[in-house]
């Protein structure tokens, strides 16, 4: 274990279980925001310069703050109720632990995990947009048209019930 | 530092990601929760990338690039709906939102 | 002799960096790096601080401060004793933490920019390969600890501040990114330092600056319009207008909390600016090619003081506009007008160079702005000003 890796990685986690923990909405989504610069923090070190800025610039720059809006407008700042149900707690638990087990076993019995970081890449931006224009240029296509789709759409949805009080 | 540690942290964040998703009543941070079981999955695509057999193809780089476009479209139209279900419902626990007539 | 001026501090580095243990060097190269942007922006900050206060009061028909030092240069001082010596005061039903944490952080994303900024020829903090994004990605953090002030502060026009605030920066910054994307395609790179390098050429005693292109000129146009809203100047200061919001998100802010966001504000306004030069002004190159041995940095320090005084200008004279206003200007302007720029600057780079390119780069840019703006105006009825007293 590495230092900076430890840091990160304890970082990104506190992050995690701070939003889906806490009380207050808005601390919530502040806790959010540490996890995914934790995450944005392990792109680097795994040396995806350019994945790492994306990851700040959509997640914290846009993702946070929409649920931040989100919140505001459904008066979510009021504490949040969790689920009440004892038989529900015990079951999600061990959907959980169910989950989580069979990760951590796969990922311990498997031959590659125990891979040693290979020397550094050379990888640039350029190669990025060579490889978005060149092999990768239908789903670059494609993820173009499901934003516009999800622009138009998320605007029709949040427009809706306004001009049909008018 | 091995391929390990970087699963082990995706596999927590995925597991933490769902418990969330699960015990949480809030529609807001349920969509949160989904949100960081993606985001284990980026971790875990850029990881396989960098220890991989050859980098230079990039595909893990790439398949993260469009996740993160994916994302954005899923917590715009996401939001979008849980305001436009909250105007209609007043609240935005998924307990009381239960009924399929408007 | 030009040479060595020039590549003073970068020398200076090198010989500290060479008298230190193997081990630590990375870390003393990396601080020999980051503490002189540390501590030669704030004292930037002051000087603009006096800097504009005087301006402003030339242009107000009036002196401005004047009284403590000779000419009130000293004035920056005063004003630091003043804040760092007032009481910290956080409001009671306050959120401490958040209400703490904000400011530290919006100072802090504030430098992380100056990081990609070349401010001289090879005086870089970080050569990245991906260092605009860099910039527009830490630059996209100031817009959360903004949000964390206002939400934090439990008043309503700290959050109505904070929510203008988010909804302005969020707007501009679409046209922002947009306009710069034109460079970052001419230049074929993402990073501060090989841009500035490819603009700095000459053909005949003329430089290579990207200003100097028809989609250049549009592009730097939009660029600095989005950069004003984005640093929260004047004529877009609604998130902290004084008279009707009593400061925005700041308002329970005092002491020294005050002063960083006073300080984060100027330096926000100082890296985009920075960022201006870098992108479309040729960075740290000569603006006529016989001007080339008066140093790279004091080139983009003089084209960042004509910046920030074309900033205390545009305060000085402006009124401030609506809410609706901002909004339409944002979506129904600037956006289209960037993304026609950007088809002209793909244009541009493939039509062959000659008359012909200029004529056709600069009728795309200039009949979508006549166009727009005609159409803008259609349903307005904008007469001459009628003073009813004056005359």
């Amino acid at each position: 274990m590495t230092l900076p890796f430890t840091i990160i990685a304890a970082l990104t986690i506190a992050g995690a279980v701070a939003a889906m923990s806490l009380r207050n909405l808005v601390h919530c989504v502040l806790a959010l925001t540490l996890a995914f610069a934790g995450l944005a923090g392990m792109y680097l070190l795994l040396g995806a310069q350019f994945v790492g800025f994306a990851q700040i610039l959509v997640y914290i720059g846009a993702i946070a703050i929409l649920t931040v809006f989100a919140i505001l407008l459904t008066r979510g700042t009021e504490p949040d109720a969790f689920l009440d149900l004892p038989s529900a707690w015990v079951s999600n638990s061990v959907i959980v632990a169910a989950v989580f087990g069979v990760l951590v076993w796969a990922v311990h019995s498997s031959p590659l995990s125990r891979r040693t970081l290979p020397p550094p890449p050379q990888i640039t931006v350029r190669q990025i947009g060579f490889a978005l224009m060149d092999r990768f240029v239908l789903p670059l296509e494609v993820i173009g048209l499901l934003l516009t789709a999800a622009l138009i759409g998320a605007v029709i949805l949040a427009m809706h019930e306004k001009q049909a009080a008018k | 530092m091995t391929l390990a540690g970087y699963l082990i942290v995706a596999a927590l964040l995925f597991a933490v990601g769902l418990a969330g998703a699960l015990t949480r009543r809030n529609a807001i941070l349920v969509l949160i929760g989904i949100e960081l079981m993606l985001n284990a999955a980026n971790l875990n695509l850029i990881a396989f990338w960098r220890y991989g057999r050859s980098p230079e193809a990039l595909t893990g780089v790439l398949f993260v690039i469009f996740s993160i476009g994916v994302a954005a479209a899923e917590a715009a139209v996401g939001l979008a709906m849980i305001i436009a279900i909250y105007r209609h419902y007043k609240t935005t626990n998924l307990d009381y939102i239960d009924s399929m007539k408007g | 002799m030009t040479e060595t001026i020039d590549q003073i501090f970068v020398i200076l580095k090198h010989w500290l960096v060479g008298h230190v243990p193997t081990a630590v060097e990375p870390i003393v190269s990396e601080l020999l790096s980051v503490v002189p942007i540390i501590l030669l922006f704030p004292l930037l900050f002051a000087l603009i601080t006096v800097m504009e206060r005087k301006g402003l009061g030339r242009i107000q028909n009036r002196y401005g401060p004047n009284r403590v030092g000779p000419c009130g240069i000293l004035q920056p001082i005063a004003d630091g004793i003043k804040t760092l010596t007032k009481e910290n005061i956080v409001p009671h039903s306050a959120d401490k933490v958040v209400h703490l944490l904000a400011p530290l952080l919006l100072v802090m994303a504030t430098f992380l920019g100056y990081a990609v900024l070349p401010v001289g020829r090879n005086m870089v903090a970080a050569n990245m390969d991906a260092g605009v994004l860099f910039f527009f990605a830490v630059g996209s953090m100031t817009e959360l600890s903004v949000f964390m002030a206002g939400w934090s502060s439990r008043n309503k026009y700290s959050l109505l501040g904070a929510m203008r605030a988010i909804a302005q920066m969020i707007s501009y910054e679409v046209p922002l990114i947009l306009s710069s994307v034109t460079v970052i395609m001419a230049a074929g790179t993402l990073s501060t330092v090989s841009i500035v390098e490819q603009q700095s050429g000459y053909t005949g005693i003329f430089p290579h600056w990207f200003v100097f292109t028809p989609w250049g000129f549009a592009g730097f146009v939009l660029f600095m319009i989005a950069a004003t809203a984005e640093s929260n100047r004047s004529p877009f200061d609604l998130p902290e207008g004084e008279s009707e919001l009593i400061a925005g998100y700041y308002t329970e802010y005092s002491g020294f909390k005050f002063a960083l966001f006073f300080l984060a504000e100027y330096l926000g306004m100082m890296s985009i600016s920075g960022m201006a030069i870098t992108l479309f002004l040729g960075g740290w190159a000569a603006p006529l090619s016989f001007l080339t041995w008066i140093p790279s940095y004091l080139w983009f320090f003089g084209k960042l003081f004509f910046f920030i005084a074309g900033f205390i200008w545009i305060r000085g004279t402006l009124p401030r506009l609506r809410m609706d206003q901002l909004m339409n200007f944002a979506w129904k302007f600037m956006l289209p007008m960037a993304l026609i720029n950007l088809v002209t600057a793909g244009v541009w780079r493939f039509m062959p160079t000659g008359i012909l390119r200029w004529l056709v780069c600069s009728a795309m840019v200039v009949a979508p702005y006549v166009l727009l703006g005609r159409g803008f105006m259609l349903g307005k009825r904008l007469e001459k000003r009628t003073y009813r007293f004056a005359d």
